[in-house]
């Protein structure tokens, strides 16, 4: 029973991280209906910058957080005014080639920057641990489990209760009527993707003490967007919920299921969910009025 | 003969009730016009016909034959044409080649015999094409034939559905608002060409409009509805003076 | 300027609109069938390794240029067509009958992932595809008795009849007929009513389906069709590269595939084959400004990767419709000269809107 609980909050952490992707993917999916290959590629360099700060700037840990975030967030704007904008209104499988194109870019630049050896990122958390009946609970664990939840009220509140969450919105559906209603959809898109690598940086750095940091961190990314989907493209609460159900079906997988299962089961379970209910958990269906 | 019947039509969304118990006859070879104030449930009685939409409730007969639950890809074949309100033209292809996927229903090669090109499909195809070339020909649509539809107008697209949906030689049409967005030469000509298609074609027409100069000018019977009910059906004279109709379309 | 005046509707149904076609697809014909004895073997095995790309190419093509379906785990369609087939051939089962075999499983493959394929729109498809293909890569690392696991296959010389082809010579040859043969029923396809119907599902699903068109069967068969084309390319690829191992059909080959596509231009034979002449081509030349760059640089083996994303993004930026596009619009420009507007084919203004709702 210990051990069931020790898996299940193990999950339900690694889940977190993985919500956290999805987020960066739902927040870039629901302004501009772009859906973002390179998030885990964003996920990694984040992880990178935010080790360059706190380790070969020797920066205190929050600073170098901080101002790694703020580093990636500009990243993120600047790519969505040079790159993305450009190729606002053509079909989707030009946006998806290019997103595609700059993650491997994004991920050949790191190797290039940093070197193909996996560095390790020290936290404020590393050596506190709780215990609560027979389960370990690492600081590292528990801040992460607060993190997501905090920064998920937060962003789900944005969305549909303030004014620019909604304008985003708006402008996802259809650009014209929102430039005639008077929203800045052009900053607003730059915004969103800001936002979106700030939340990947966050990610990666919680990432780093599980997995380490190398350029192959990216490939969270992959179960981050079956997290996405099966939440619902586009539903912020969604897109947690998903996480860490793929974190608790990774964890439990490895441990009950036959070996070389852990890494496709997430899979199986996605394709399973596309076919039964595509919308996924939160997500709506839509049918063109004709 | 009746060609079209509709018993207790109705389909709901949510708690919206589109369409809410229509009954009526289409007879064949008449024209037949369904007018109404906007969101009356008009398109989506067409889309009940061409399947689709799921009906919540009633029956569609079409030649007799009971069409409520057919598969929508099978309504071509029947003998059921429509276009669309907003133009949904194939807009990467040329207009040749939308007119000829046209016939699609009436093909008759085979996979297996089209990978391997063998005489009988370029025979057929052959055919395909004369039996295009008369729609265009029917239509004034020549100088169109290699254009991407992409880059054509607005008012070419609309006729463009209309050959299209020629192509499928139906035994009924459905015309969802041919006339909007065209201007008044357009629409002379467009009333012309759906009494042609009644008389030199022998096909039914059945017509959603709000232009009631061109209801007057072409249709046999009207229909009125208004919130997904039945208002009246008659002749247009007598459709238009309802009362029912006057208070809720045409204004005092 | 050449204008095309047609008189007969079968100008419109055959292959080649008019004579000057004929000459330079007949020179082209020539040209290919004497290469091995004018040109070094090494180049003839390159471009065998042409040919093989040239297939994976069309097949990507015929989902996503000409259904509109994008899929980006095709890698998995290879790979499946290139273990069946060794499978087979070690088994004692002529060449032929193997290749064919490989294809047909890869289009059961196809049929598997299309079947609930057709419920999801282009988005999901594609996340689906690229789950599949990483399925699939854990199953030829498990399923041992087939693939040899992690340790990998030897592929033999291709037999037939008892005789080996050992040379570069003899499977060039292979490669050009099979992409011959399979370049010619793709045409066939597409100008009857099935590659029709195709472009329709790609353009409308709705217009599609009143005319008749059962978008189900459509879409599947593009999947099988699509597959069994990847499936023959495996097939070559592995008498080609030797060895197999999972590590070859990885999602990075998927993206290669994907780029070929981009970058030959979508929606074009042309495009296939422009698509798989850059790939061949590219590693060459980056070989080659290798000894430009500063050492720092130029070392990096993750330099080669970075290329590609570079040129995908700038192709998506500045020409989207491929080495295909560009080539149509050279012509053009010689066609018109000197009426030839810049304004041609400048890009109108086009804003976003949601294709949630197609």
């Amino acid at each position: 029973m210990a051990e069931f609980l020790q898996l299940f909050v193990n999950g339900l952490a690694v889940g977190c991280i993985y919500g956290l992707v999805a987020l960066g993917f739902v927040l870039i999916y629901k302004a501009g209906e772009v859906v973002n290959f390179a998030q885990g590629e964003l996920v990694m360099l984040g992880a990178f910058v935010a080790f360059t700060f706190v380790v070969q700037f020797g920066l205190n840990y929050w600073v170098g957080l901080a101002l790694a975030i703020v580093v990636m967030a500009t990243f993120g704007g600047l790519l969505e005014m040079i790159v993305v904008r450009r190729i606002i209104g053509q079909p989707q499988f030009s946006t998806v080639m290019l997103t595609i194109g700059f993650g491997v870019v994004m991920r050949s630049g790191a190797a290039m920057v940093w070197g193909p050896e996996t560095r390790s990122l020290p936290t404020p958390f590393d050596a506190a641990t709780f215990r609560f009946g027979g389960v370990v609970l690492s600081a590292v664990y528990l801040s992460i489990l607060a993190t997501t939840a905090i920064l998920g009220l937060i962003l789900f509140g944005f969305f549909r209760f303030s004014r620019i969450g909604i304008a985003m919105q708006a402008a996802s559906q259809n650009q014209l009527a929102a430039y005639c209603m008077g929203i800045p959809v052009k900053r607003v898109l730059s915004g969103v993707w800001a936002l979106s690598a700030a939340v990947a940086t966050i990610a990666g750095v919680m990432l780093a003490p599980i997995n380490l940091i190398d350029t192959n961190l990216g490939a969270v990314g992959l179960k981050a967007f079956a997290a996405a989907v099966i939440g619902g493209f586009g539903s912020i609460p969604g897109a947690v919920l998903g996480g860490i159900l793929i974190g608790l079906i990774d964890l439990f997988s490895g441990v009950y299921l036959p070996q070389g299962f852990k890494d496709i089961a997430s899979y199986i379970v996605l394709l399973i969910v596309l076919v039964v209910r595509p919308q996924g958990l939160f997500g709506s269906v839509g049918r063109k009025k004709v | 003969m009746t060609i079209l019947q509709a018993r207790e039509l109705a389909i709901r969304f949510g708690g919206i009730k589109a369409v809410d118990g229509i009954t009526f006859d289409v007879a064949e070879g008449e024209i037949f016009t369904i007018i109404g104030p906007n969101g009356a449930g008009k398109t989506t009685i067409f889309n009940l016909i061409s399947r689709i939409y799921d009906a919540s409730g009633g029956r569609l007969l079409f030649e007799g034959i009971d069409i409520t639950r057919v598969p929508p890809h099978e309504i071509a074949g029947r003998g059921i044409a429509r276009t669309f309100q907003n133009v949904e033209l194939f807009e990467h292809a040329t207009l040749l080649q939308n007119l000829l996927l046209g016939q699609h229903a009436h093909r008759q090669t085979r996979l297996w015999e089209e990978l391997l090109f063998l005489p009988g499909v370029r025979s057929s195809e052959r055919k395909i094409r004369r039996r295009v070339e008369e729609v265009i020909d029917f239509l004034d649509l020549q100088r169109y034939r290699d254009a991407t539809v992409h880059d054509l107008p607005y008012g070419v697209r609309k006729i463009i559905e209309l050959a299209r949906a020629l192509c499928t030689r139906p035994k009924l049409i459905l015309l969802d608002e041919p006339s909007s967005g065209l201007n008044v030469e357009e629409t002379e000509d467009l009333s012309f060409w759906i009494r042609d298609i009644r008389d030199d074609l022998g096909i039914t027409v059945v017509m959603v409009e709000h232009d009631l100069s061109l209801v007057n000018d072409v249709s046999d019977r009207v229909m009125a509805v208004n919130s997904g009910r039945l208002l009246t059906i008659g002749s247009p004279a007598t459709v238009q003076s309802h009362p029912d109709v006057v208070k809720a379309y045409l204004g005092g | 300027m050449r204008f095309i005046f047609k008189t007969r509707y079968d100008q419109d149904i055959g292959l080649f609109p008019h004579r000057g076609t004929v000459f330079w697809y007949s020179l082209l014909s020539v040209a290919l069938v004497a290469a091995p004895f004018l040109i070094a073997p090494y180049y003839v095995g390159e471009l065998s390794f042409l040919f093989i790309w040239s297939l994976a190419g069309l097949s990507l093509m015929v989902l996503a240029g000409y259904a509109g379906l994008i899929s980006i785990g095709h890698a998995a369609f290879l790979g499946i067509g290139a273990y069946v087939h060794v499978y087979l051939i070690h088994r004692g089962v002529p060449f032929l009958p193997a290749m064919l075999s490989a294809g047909a499983t890869a289009a059961a493959a196809g049929v598997v992932i299309g079947v609930p394929a057709i419920r999801m729109r282009g988005l999901y498809l594609a996340i689906a595809t690229l789950a599949f293909s990483a399925i699939v890569q854990e199953v030829f690392v498990r399923w041992e008795a087939l693939t040899g696991g992690s340790r990998g296959v030897a592929v033999p010389k291709p037999q037939f009849f008892g005789w080996s082809l050992e040379g570069e010579v003899g499977f060039y040859y292979l490669c050009l007929s099979v992409l011959v043969v399979c370049i010619l029923a793709i045409l066939n396809l597409l100008r009857a009513s099935t590659g029709r119907a195709w472009i329709a599902i790609r353009d409308s699903e709705i217009a599609a389906q009143s005319m008749g068109v059962n978008l189900a069967g459509y879409k599947t068969l593009a999947f099988a069709v699509s597959a069994f084309l990847a499936g023959l390319a495996g097939a070559l690829f592995a008498h080609k590269v030797g060895y197999l191992t999972p590590d070859i059909f990885t999602p990075i080959l998927s993206i290669q595939l994907l780029m070929l596509v981009m970058v030959g231009g979508v929606g074009s034979i042309h495009g296939a084959i422009f698509g798989a002449i850059f790939l061949v081509l590219l590693p060459t030349v980056i070989a080659l400004l290798r000894d430009y760059l500063p050492a720092g640089i130029a070392q990096q083996p993750a330099l080669e990767p970075g290329i590609y994303g570079v040129i995908l993004v700038l192709m998506v930026l500045l020409e989207p419709l491929g080495i295909n596009g560009l080539w149509r619009k050279i012509k053009f420009f010689f066609w018109q000269f000197p009426m030839y507007k810049s304004a041609t084919f400048k890009r109108q203004k086009t804003y976003m809107r949601t294709e949630r709702l197609r």
